[in-house]
């Protein structure tokens, strides 16, 4: 079977075409570089997306921090990682690379502040 | 009046990268005034990662990537006046700022470096007809409003313009709760990253609709619904096609402005097709000792490409500050067939550059082609070619002749 992805490791966004059997790959082409054909079999077998949301900060200069990932989790757990998410408040001070949740739901990922935010 | 060696306007991406290196260079003098409450410009409201895959090798988010040039920038003691506002510069080079901390300043420089970046194009710009509800943000205004200050701006959205914020943006409401129910961009092609309509639209199936565009607003106080219709070849809709769509917010991502009006104040003109300055092979504008680098002048795809072009700036500004001149430019570099816009539009013919292109519409197995008196300097074959996607050429001296002017094209 032949589909066609778009790589979304990084913004060339190269058109891969893989011709595949269910999750086994068996050749690509289109992509620009190794972590294409990496991207496909991901994709295939166990898609992963990073995310980016915000938590909320008491006695800070500014009422968010911005948080992300620091590792992929299955497409199909975003949503649960966001309610994990939106129940944190923190207290300022908050430094940028603080750990807001260690391996959030046991996915292997921690949610990292990317900001700092000062107290008042 | 006071006197600074540099004054740099805007401290966002390309103002602290350019900053950096002329520090780098030897400048000590430097002077950076911001407009907001902090430095690091849009990038301190791009919460989503994807920034400085090419600069540090890994995927950050755009207040992290900010916040490196911020340490650097403190560490190096380059000084940073922010809460201050640019409100003239002359073409002799003096910048009248005011802000609440820094009061009225009027400063003389040796150089200026224009790095203010760009603004969204509003619904002003489309004079899209009906009502003027609450509820209709650009893409840029919803961002700051979700990510800097906890509003949630809607629950129902529709997006008009395939633009990257617009992209991201429809993520971002969907992670927060609401319903995007489509985008829909005028054009036949997206205008935004291929990855960002996978990873953004598809991921969350929020459609796409290409050939649509909004043609009239609806509601009293708060927008209650659009209606949209299909678009033909000339944008215009297409009657019979019409649909209403219920909503309570309206996203627009319908392109970028680089933010010139300072420029113009000191002389510097402004290329119809980027918005942005003329400018040579040193970024420097038609005003000696004027730079600008980044989405001042022209509208960049990502950070990371920022950053160098502001650092190549910086090395001639210094340059011109040490030597007090740069070698003249006086060939053109002109954008030919199916080619939207070139930087820089002067060269010298005797240095390196980068050359950054957009073709005016999609193309698929072409060449890029650029030529000095029909001579080819380069050519480069690509799949694919698309308005969304800039395309940056390194030029080698060794290759140009000093005695033709350029022109780009594509074959």
């Amino acid at each position: 079977m032949k589909t066609v992805f778009t790589c979304i490791v990084c913004p060339n966004g190269c058109e891969i075409e893989a011709e595949h059997e269910g999750k086994q790959v068996l050749s690509v082409t289109g992509a620009r570089c190794p972590k294409g054909e990496a991207y496909v079999k991901q994709e295939l077998s166990d898609p992963r997306r990073t995310i980016a949301s915000s938590v909320c900060v008491t006695g800070g200069v500014l009422p968010l921090v911005s948080v992300r990932l620091t590792a992929a989790v299955p497409r199909d757990r975003i949503f649960d990682v966001m309610r994990e998410i939106n129940r944190v408040t923190l207290t300022a001070p908050v430094k940028i690379g603080d750990v807001v949740i260690r391996n959030v739901l046991g996915l292997d990922s921690d949610v990292i502040a990317t900001k700092n935010v000062d107290a008042e | 009046m006071t006197h600074r060696q540099v004054i740099i306007v805007g401290g966002g991406p390309a103002g602290l990268a350019a900053a950096l290196r002329l520090k780098e260079k030897g400048i000590r003098d430097i002077l950076i005034l911001e407009r907001e409450k902090m430095p690091g410009g849009i990038l301190r409201q791009c919460i989503h990662d994807g920034f400085g895959l090419t600069r540090f090798g890994e995927s950050l988010s755009g207040p992290e990537y900010a916040q490196r040039f911020i340490d650097m920038v403190e560490k190096e003691g380059i000084e940073c006046i922010t809460d201050c506002t640019v409100l003239d510069i002359t073409p002799d080079k003096v910048v009248t700022a005011a802000g609440r901390e820094c009061g009225l300043l009027q400063i003389r420089a040796d150089a200026i470096l224009l790095t203010m970046g760009c603004r969204e194009r509003t619904r002003g710009a489309l004079a899209t007809p009906g009502t003027r509800p609450a509820g209709v943000y650009t893409a840029g205004v919803a961002q700051n409003y979700i990510n800097l200050q906890n509003i949630m701006v809607g629950h129902e959205a529709v997006i008009l313009g395939s633009g990257d914020i617009g992209l991201i943006m429809a993520r971002r409401l969907t992670l927060e709760g609401a319903h995007v129910k489509g985008v829909y961009e005028v054009q036949s092609y997206p205008n935004g990253l291929a990855r960002n309509i996978r990873q953004c639209l598809d991921d969350y199936n929020i459609p796409l609709y290409l050939k649509h565009t909004v043609v009239e607003i609806k509601g009293r106080e708060r927008l209650t619904g659009v209606t949209v219709a299909e678009c033909d070849e000339h944008f215009a809709p297409i009657p019979g096609t019409e649909q209403e769509i219920p909503c309570d917010t309206l996203i627009l991502s319908v392109g970028l402005i680089p933010e010139n009006e300072l420029s113009l104040a000191a002389g510097v003109e402004l290329d119809p097709r980027t918005r942005g300055a003329y400018v040579d092979e040193n970024c420097q504008t038609g005003v000696p000792g004027i730079f600008a680098a980044g989405n001042v002048l022209h509208v960049h795809d990502l950070v990371d490409f920022v950053s160098l072009e502001a650092e190549a700036l910086a090395d001639r500004a210094a340059e011109y500050l040490t030597e007090g001149s740069l070698p003249a430019c006086g060939l053109k570099v002109i954008a030919g067939r199916d080619i939207g816009h070139v930087i820089p539009q002067r060269i010298s013919g005797t240095r390196d550059f980068t050359l950054s292109l957009r073709v005016s519409h999609p193309l698929a197995d072409v060449s890029v082609v650029v030529r000095q008196n029909g001579r080819e300097v380069l050519r480069r074959r690509m799949r694919k070619l698309l308005p969304a996607e800039m395309l940056q050429l390194p030029m080698k001296a060794v290759n140009l002749s000093d005695d033709a002017d350029m022109e780009v094209s594509v074959e």
